[in-house]
């Protein structure tokens, strides 16, 4: 028997300050995209269509941080029109690498990279949207895994909780048996403070964690720090530096690179 | 309407393409008097952020400047620091940097071919709408990019933002089994490029010819994608470390990406795909030379809507090109090169989707960037871009705002512009007296 028809859920894109990446994550479902496509409505996504379809939305991914006056505005519009409001990836959920400026002189900025630094209007801090609205939940990475954005529309479809681990990497590393650079090769890595999720990338290239995905729940990056100097021999500023990546802006690895000043 | 009063055509945020854009377009007395394509993307700084960085950190963090396009900039920075300390990445290893930038440029000219552009030659918003009549078409599209990722994480780790690349090369090399997987797929994305190149030729496209100073790499052994000196139609033909002495950029009060212009500061020129195939054509393979000929291609292409085939060629070329690579390739002894602190200044240019991208960087003797200047592709073709919109809007003032706006967007997303590299980006507004 054919299942009775429902209306499609529409879901709506929101761009601010970022790469693309994250919303590209849904076109690179090129295996889902036409079945998701049928499932929801996509009532607004610039990058993929002309087409707008008017509010309100019953889910809305926004991509990008917060650093300009007007998009400090722009968001207020989109949580009035948005049932969910699902952030998605590294600068919507801390600000991006675009954050780094938090920790400097933005008017020095502004100088060193535009030849009329009058015609640039920006905020001196780039933010996480969960600053200026409400957030019904947060999707973290550098980019985003698309497995993982499935997953999150799928569950808000069918009025579940997403799956999505919030344990460190190392629990991943130890899943994919992948021996831990840190130990073996002395390599600083931030698997230890940060979330899962990306399938352990880094270090099975051989390579430590860079922080992609931001912070774990609850994670301990003072004795993070602590080991990467005392037992790795990093300097100071290698460790603030470590701490002041991607997801640098943060709250624990905002405080923990403002401690190795 | 008549000619004699103002019109404004405003596009506030256009679509179908990657990052913020506005054209704004004023029209008196049948006259052009102002075109303005606007970069609106936020600013983020990426060069001055850079600064106290260690130089191996470039590439990860230059990458995030475009997620579309990442190899751009993660090669181009890998270069740059490369050139400063003095040291080459050849053979398996380059063979393997050029694997992954066809990667690159399959499933960035497939997602802006065929999801992006072929919808305006249809009329329709979007590729899904296309999807709804002719699926078969979509599906073979989203497969062919889809190949192109996954050469992308086959040997870089990751679609978006690879893990795997470095300054001197990679940090882990790529199981030969994957390689070896990817064959047969990459002989039914040869295929497959061609037909979906077939389908687009028989689009319409509107009349239009310029006269364009295409500018790109070129290399003696190959056509060019990673590595070469830049040359021009017009004599152009330097190092990559001159690059800044011949071409500038100038910050306009209307957008957030600073213009690249050629020389006197008023000289548009053109960069990507037109560019490296009329200055690169005889580099081709022998059946892209054919593809290009069968999709009623000539040898010089100067209707900027044809850049959808050129696309669909470099496509085809890229797969085959992967395919020569991985049947080549001989695993190095190492994934790659030591690199020896030092101080200095380099440079590093490659051939995004888009057009050739420029990086240098000055490095302190700890290996810490002093300074960074990275010049992306569409803040090359800005002025190129109005300069179309001038010749756009001024041959058809008599078509109605509606289809003149499409058809202005039309012309703009014939240059894939990739707004979100506004390193340093479109509205439409046309006003009409």
């Amino acid at each position: 028997m054919a299942k009775p028809k429902r209306a499609r859920p529409k879901l709506a894109v929101w761009k601010f300050s970022s790469c693309d990446g994250c919303q590209l994550s849904l076109l690179d479902c090129e295996d889902e995209l036409l079945a998701v496509a049928e499932n929801v409505e996509i009532a607004y996504f610039l990058e993929a269509t002309r087409a707008e379809v008017k509010g309100p939305y019953d889910v809305s991914l926004v991509e990008g941080s917060i650093s300009t006056p007007y998009d400090a505005e722009r968001i207020h519009k989109v949580r009035r029109q948005s049932k969910l409001l699902i952030t998605i990836g590294a600068c919507a959920t801390s600000g991006g690498i675009q954050a780094l400026r938090n920790f400097q002189d933005v008017e020095e900025l502004t100088r060193a990279v535009y030849a009329r630094p009058e015609y640039i209007d920006t905020l001196n801090k780039s933010t996480a949207i969960a600053d200026h609205v409400p957030v019904d939940f947060e999707l973290h990475g550098c980019p985003i895994d698309k497995y993982q954005l499935l997953e999150v529309i799928n569950a808000h479809l069918n009025g579940r909780k997403p799956v999505v681990p919030n344990y460190s990497q190392c629990i991943e590393c130890k899943r994919h048996g992948s021996v831990c650079v840190m130990v073996s090769q002395g390599i600083p890595c931030m698997g230890p403070v940060v979330q899962a999720g990306c399938g352990n990338l880094c270090p099975s290239v051989g390579r430590g964690c860079y922080a992609c995905f931001g912070p774990k729940e609850t994670p301990n990056p003072q004795s993070l720090a602590h080991w990467f100097g005392a037992e790795l021999g990093q300097g100071r500023r290698q460790v603030r530096d470590l701490f002041r990546g991607i997801t640098g802006a943060a709250e624990p690895f905002r405080k923990e690179s403002e401690a190795h000043e | 309407m008549s000619d004699a009063a103002t019109r404004t055509i405003k596009v506030d945020a256009l679509a179908r393409v990657e990052g913020e854009g506005a054209l704004y377009v004023r029209v008196k007395g049948g006259e052009v008097t102002d075109i303005k394509f606007r970069i609106v993307e936020p600013p983020r700084f990426f060069e001055a952020l850079l600064r106290g960085r260690m130089f191996g950190e470039a590439p990860d963090i230059t990458a995030r400047i475009c997620g579309i396009c990442p190899i751009a900039y993660m090669m181009g920075a890998s270069q740059a620091m490369e050139d400063a300390l003095g040291v080459t990445v050849a053979g398996g290893l380059r063979d393997l940097r050029r694997l992954i930038y066809c990667g690159e440029w399959i499933e960035s000219h497939v997602l802006h071919a065929a999801m992006l552009h072929a919808p305006d030659f249809l009329g329709l918003d979007d590729a899904l709408l296309i999807a709804r009549d002719n699926p078969e078409l979509v599906q073979k599209a989203l497969q062919v990019k889809k190949l192109g990722n996954d050469i992308l994480e086959v040997v870089g780790g990751r679609a978006v933002h690879p893990v795997n690349l470095k300054v001197g090369g990679f940090y882990k090399l790529p199981a030969e089994d994957k390689l070896a997987a990817l064959l047969p797929r990459l002989d039914w994305a040869m295929n497959a490029s061609k037909e979906l190149a077939l389908a687009f030729a028989g689009f319409d496209f509107p009349a239009l010819e310029q006269d364009y100073h295409c500018v790109s790499l070129r290399h003696p052994g190959e056509y060019a994608i990673h590595e070469g000196r830049i040359v021009s139609n017009r004599g152009i033909d330097i190092p990559v470390n001159e690059f800044d002495r011949h071409f500038g950029e100038e910050h306009v009060r209307h957008s957030n990406a600073l213009q690249g212009f050629y020389q006197n500061g008023d000289a548009p020129y053109l960069v990507g795909p037109i560019a490296r195939y009329n200055n690169n054509f005889e580099q081709l393979s022998d059946a892209a030379k054919t593809l290009a000929e069968d999709c009623g291609l000539g040898r010089q292409v100067n209707n900027p809507y044809r850049s959808i085939l050129v696309r669909m060629v470099e496509t085809y070329y890229a797969c085959e090109e992967a395919k020569r690579l991985i049947e080549g390739y001989a695993p190095p002894t190492a994934a790659s090169v030591e690199t020896p602190i030092a101080a200095g200044r380099g440079y590093g240019c490659t051939e995004a989707p888009r057009g050739i991208c420029f990086h240098t960087y000055a490095l302190d003797a700890e290996g810490r960037i002093e300074h960074a200047n990275i010049v992306p592709p569409t803040s090359q073709n800005q002025k190129q871009i109005e300069d179309d919109l001038l010749a756009v809007v001024s041959g058809n003032l008599e078509m109605e705002d509606e289809a003149l706006k499409w058809r202005c967007e039309q012309t703009i997303r014939n240059y894939d512009p990739c707004i979100s590299c506004a390193t340093h980006f479109l509205k439409l507004t046309i006003e009409r007296d």
